[in-house]
């Protein structure tokens, strides 16, 4: 497994995975298959995708420690920056489609229509950790800080689930199953932290680091 | 603007599109052999051309009856069309009561009887700023109510959907009290744009589209023009409406289409026209304000939303 996860053939493989949704899209308007309203279809697409990579780069974490593959980690940064990209995808969409960059649309929707107030802040939030996801970044904040600074990587995800639940009218089904998959991310994160402080673990079991 | 995403479908589930071309065909063939049944799915319908119609393009018959909003169904625009192929809508009643000199049942047959049928081209406007132009078929709700009698108390008239938990599974995720109901103002009622609709482009309603009769308003939100009706009461106080119930501050009575006034969350100014690639700007009363703009004159629009 470790092997699979350092070769620099699984990045690249999950890599294109990561691209599939937006060539979907791409090849289904081309092709005019995506429905009556292809531009909600794009809409929908993007910010779905925006909220399942913020949710797979938060799994990250937990998942290394349950499943002690602590390689995984190579794929954080990659997913973190397909969050941010559908999420990029997904403003334009609403800022082209939507708005056709009318300042004066875009800006009374940001400030008057609370989801859109939330989806901007979800997205505001990402833009400076993906400037500081490199490796230059880490070393010049040191490591510290800039954990500290992306942890705002949860507001941000949570600022997803409640643009997502304000915006739809009455079936809250897909908004609330994610904001329960980032609810069980962060409290196994809790769940962590309070053995961390625990004294020493028992010898017997496996540590995973 | 976006409202709703419906759960993902695996493609594996999906009908492949060869299967159903040839469903529709063994379907057209079996409305042929049904065709001296007025009521049957899909069958024929003719209808004199209208005044009241607009010149203006039609949206595509697949995005007519291929997006719609029907929560019974399912709450993805798509799931109307998947999910109510094997809603029953035959043997169909339609009751008229309350506040009237002539309450009655009748059938669907009965229904189509009444009056002359007419094609009639509205503008649909969607509250979630969307819109079409869909040629409908029916007559005048006048015709219904008048055969009615109201007498003089009468001020409202409330309608109600049909609602079966077995033939609509998927309503228990509509996040809507059910069943869906809808009133009009007795004028609004009786105005004769006001349409009692059983078909459209040439033929009997298909389910999705609110089979087999149904109310289109074109001068409301699309949401007004409520969908396999079973029951019509005259009423003289006003009639709770589904979407006022389930959130008041969004959706109002009246929900006349204006585009002066927000819904809270996105604004109205604009529509999307189905097929078009740029938006269009909202008229007043959905561009029928020269017909209708006198039956609320004097009433403040942006409180009676």
């Amino acid at each position: 497994m470790r092997q699979v996860f350092r070769s620099p053939w699984s990045k690249a493989f999950v890599f294109l995975l990561c691209l599939l949704p937006l060539v979907r899209l791409a090849v289904g308007f081309y092709r005019d298959d995506l429905g009556a309203n292809p531009i909600e279809a794009i809409t929908h697409g993007t910010g779905d995708w925006t909220m399942r990579f913020l949710l797979l780069t938060l799994a990250i974490t937990p998942l290394r420690r349950l499943t002690g593959q602590p390689d995984l980690i190579t794929f954080r940064r990659m997913l973190g920056l397909f969050a941010f990209f559908y999420g990029f995808l997904h403003l334009i969409t609403w800022a082209w489609l939507d708005k056709f960059f009318d300042p004066q649309e875009m800006w009374d929707d940001v400030v008057r229509r609370r989801f859109i107030t939330a989806g901007m802040l979800g997205f505001v939030l990402m833009v400076p950790l993906a400037i500081t996801s490199t490796k230059g970044w880490i070393r010049r904040l040191g490591g510290r800080r800039w954990q500290r600074l992306h942890r705002a990587v949860y507001i941000s995800a949570a600022a997803g689930v409640v643009h997502y639940y304000w915006l739809v009218k009455s079936d809250i089904r897909l908004p609330l199953l994610y904001g329960i998959i980032l609810a069980v991310l962060l409290a196994l994160r809790l769940v962590f932290f309070v053995r961390s402080r625990q004294p020493a673990p028992q010898p017997s079991k496996k540590t995973s680091v | 603007m976006l409202i709703v995403t419906s759960p993902r479908i695996r493609s594996s589930e999906i009908t492949p599109k060869s299967v159903y071309l040839n469903r529709r065909r063994f379907l057209a063939g079996a409305a042929g052999l049904l065709a001296a049944h007025p009521a049957a799915a899909g069958a024929k319908l003719s209808a004199a051309k209208s005044p009241l119609s607009t010149d203006e393009e039609l949206t595509d018959y697949r995005a007519v009856t291929g997006y719609n909003n029907f929560y019974e169904f399912g709450t993805g625009k798509t799931d109307p069309a998947r999910n109510a192929g094997s809603f029953q809508t035959s043997p169909w009643t339609l009751s008229i009561e309350g506040l009237c000199h002539k309450p009655k049942t009748y059938d669907t047959d009965q229904l189509l009887k009444l009056a002359p049928l007419e094609e009639r081209i509205y503008r649909l406007r969607c509250v979630e700023a969307w819109s079409m132009v869909i040629p409908w078929i029916g007559y005048s709700l006048s015709a219904l109510l008048k055969a009615a009698e109201p007498d003089s108390k009468a001020k409202y008239v409330a309608f109600e959907s049909y609602y079966n938990m077995r033939q609509m599974p998927l309503a228990r995720y509509a996040g809507i009290q059910l069943p869906y109901v809808e009133g009009l103002r007795l004028d609004e009622a009786m105005h004769p744009l006001t349409l009692l609709a059983f078909g459209l482009y040439g033929e009997t309603l298909p389910n999705q589209n609110g089979a087999p009769v149904r109310l289109v308003v074109p001068w409301k939100y699309g949401f007004k023009s409520i969908k396999s009706i079973v029951k019509i009461r005259f009423t003289d106080k006003q009639p709770p409406t589904t979407w006022s119930l389930q959130n008041p501050r969004e959706y109002g009575f009246y929900s006349n289409v204006n585009p002066e006034v927000d819904h809270p969350r996105w604004s109205q100014r604009t529509e999307r026209r189905i097929g078009e690639f740029t938006k269009r700007k909202t008229l007043m009363f959905n561009g029928y304000a020269e017909q209708v703009a006198s039956l609320y004159a004097g009433m403040d629009l942006r409180a009676n939303y």
